[in-house]
């Protein structure tokens, strides 16, 4: 059995009880103050092109992952909540020889008919260069994000959007990407005239349109920058959470970082982040599920960290 | 009549109400955030879908990868040599013969030596059949092979490097370090390094661009990306000839007391 901790945003404890009596009202009441809402966050990383389960003679991941399995998992939660997205945070591709034989595009077909809805950019995705990568995007029916890659001198320019919103049952749900700095791991050659965009700056912008501009509930950043560094003036996604302000969630890649569970991490404003990231491979999916109701209703800043 | 004017009256509460909410940042927020990691295994449901959308690729991928390019009368692994290994040197030397005749073709004349890395090499290989699934294993990166020109004081860097004691893949020079680790004897094509000359080294564009921390790589005379990736030259240097026997010699060695 996991051990589950409880964290309180305040110690508003009574609010939630409070909440309860709301969905009684009737009239004009239930007309004003909407319904509660349940949003599931499905998420992988790095996966790196692993479509079959790990070999039964894998020293570490004998027969873990898969996708035909990821898909049975999937199908099950959206039978459990249909308000589901599911996501990516790059790496796609590179690792076994499906990517070496058809250039991604198997991994783009499945992610595709698993319904995923968007995906961000991982340094791997470059391995065929950019214009590999550009070969592929017929086959992804998916949205690629990217808030900081400017790839308008190059073959991908249209190919990506900063952000998309998705509307899940009326809850609006603002989803961005950033990507790690190419050079210096990615060839020049092979990125060619992307130009990488501070991925601090980039979020900050993005976000304050997602809130207002684009009025959203929840944010949602796909993150290729790697979990944490060493060296903390390198940027990575707990250095971001604790920099920003307005992300609900950041679903990581690129470290490979194998969570138990996700990290808290408070943000500019001593608000709660979430930083996910479920190592590599396909071996597991992050799962977060987000329970909402109309703002008048909430206490100004009480939430439960059920982690 | 009655009905449509009711549902008027509602629409127009629910735009109103929509009006209002309009005005702050958005409707809802979070009250409860709960986190979990499903792990995918043997123990999750399958789709079937899925399982027949990859079977075709599978089956192309297996038949491709099983098929049988030379035989290995033994097993060669990266651990049976200190400053040089039987494995190392069939994949320096696979560079070497593979990849010249590309440079060559281009340039009109070969280059000289070459330098990959200990760290590249990412499997044993295998007594048996050695097929096109070995060059993977033994090279799954997509990394190519590029030809960098070093001044004859880059190549003395690149000599001091070596006197680290790894068992870096090379072909077309030779060194040997006396039994303190110093550099006794440093060749290019059998000839000591001369300053005023500069020297073409095939290499992979992974340690070109400073992987390994191989920075003599950093600012050569000139460079020539071959678009020939190193899984390609082992596989084509597999297809050349029916038996792969390296042998580990004396292309880097250390004196003993």
């Amino acid at each position: 059995m996991i051990r589950r901790t409880f964290i309180k945003q305040t110690a508003a404890a009574t609010s939630l009880v409070g909440l309860g009596g709301l969905t009684m009202g009737m009239g004009v009441d239930t007309l004003s103050r909407k319904q509660k809402k349940h949003i599931t966050i499905l998420h992988t990383n790095d996966v790196h092109s692993h479509i079959e389960p790990f070999p039964s003679n894998d020293p570490k991941y004998a027969n873990l992952g898969g996708a035909a399995r990821r898909m049975g998992v999937i199908t099950a939660v959206r039978k459990e909540n249909p308000n589901t997205l599911l996501l990516d945070a790059g790496d796609i591709f590179q690792g076994t020889p499906y990517f070496n034989f058809y250039g991604g595009e198997l991994e783009f077909k499945l992610m595709s008919m698993m319904g995923y809805d968007a995906a961000t950019i991982g340094n791997h995705d470059f391995d065929n260069g950019i214009g590999g990568l550009a070969a592929q995007m017929p086959n992804a029916s998916f949205e690629l994000l990217t808030a900081n890659y400017d790839f308008s001198n190059t073959i991908m320019d249209g190919l990506t959007k900063p952000y998309k919103v998705f509307v899940k049952d009326g809850v609006r749900i603002g989803v961005f990407g950033l990507g790690i700095k190419l050079s210096g791991l990615v060839n020049q050659n092979m990125f060619k005239e992307t130009k990488y965009l501070d991925p601090l700056e980039m979020a900050t912008d993005t976000v304050k349109t997602l809130r207002q501009k684009e009025r959203c509930d929840l944010v949602i950043c796909l993150s290729h920058l790697g979990y944490e560094y060493r060296n903390r003036d390198t940027i990575s996604d707990i250095a971001l959470a604790g920099k920003t302000e307005g992300i609900d969630l950041i679903i990581g890649g690129h470290t490979h970082t194998f969570l138990k569970k996700p990290t808290i991490v408070q943000n500019k404003n001593e608000k709660f982040v979430l930083v996910n990231q479920v190592g590599w491979g396909g071996i597991n999916l992050g799962r977060v599920d987000f329970y909402l109701d109309d703002k008048n209703n909430l206490e100004s800043s009480s939430l439960v960290l059920d982690i | 009549m009655r009905r449509t004017t009711l549902l008027t009256i509602i629409y127009a509460i629910v735009i109103y109400t929509t009006a209002i909410s309009c005005k702050e940042e958005s409707h809802y927020a979070p009250e409860r955030i709960k986190g979990e990691i499903i792990p995918v295994n043997q123990n999750s449901p399958t789709s079937e879908e899925i399982t027949q959308a990859i079977l075709p690729y599978k089956e192309a991928i297996q038949a491709e990868m099983d098929s049988v390019l030379a035989i290995a009368p033994a097993s060669y692994t990266k651990k049976d040599g200190k400053l040089n290994t039987a494995v190392g040197n069939m994949m320096a030397d696979a560079v070497y013969e593979m990849a010249n005749p590309v440079f060559q073709k281009r340039t009109g004349y070969p280059f000289n030596a070459v330098l990959l890395n200990y760290g590249g090499i990412r499997s044993a290989l295998n007594k048996g059949n050695i097929t096109t699934r070995t060059a993977y294993e033994l090279m799954p990166f997509e990394n190519e092979v590029v030809v960098v020109e070093l001044s004859g004081k880059q190549m003395r860097s690149l000599f001091e490097y070596l006197k680290g004691g790894s068992a870096h893949p090379i072909a077309g020079m030779e060194v040997q370090l006396s039994a303190t680790g110093d550099l006794l004897r440093t060749q290019v094509q059998g000839q000591d390094i001369d300053d005023n000359e500069t020297y073409f080294i095939a290499t992979s564009d992974y340690l070109k661009n400073g992987g390994d921390h191989m920075t003599f790589f950093e600012n050569p005379v000139s460079t020539l990306p071959l678009d020939y990736k190193i899984r390609n030259v082992l596989i084509d240097y597999f297809k050349k000839y029916d038996t792969i026997a390296p042998v580990r010699d004396n292309r880097f060695t250390r004196d003993s007391k």
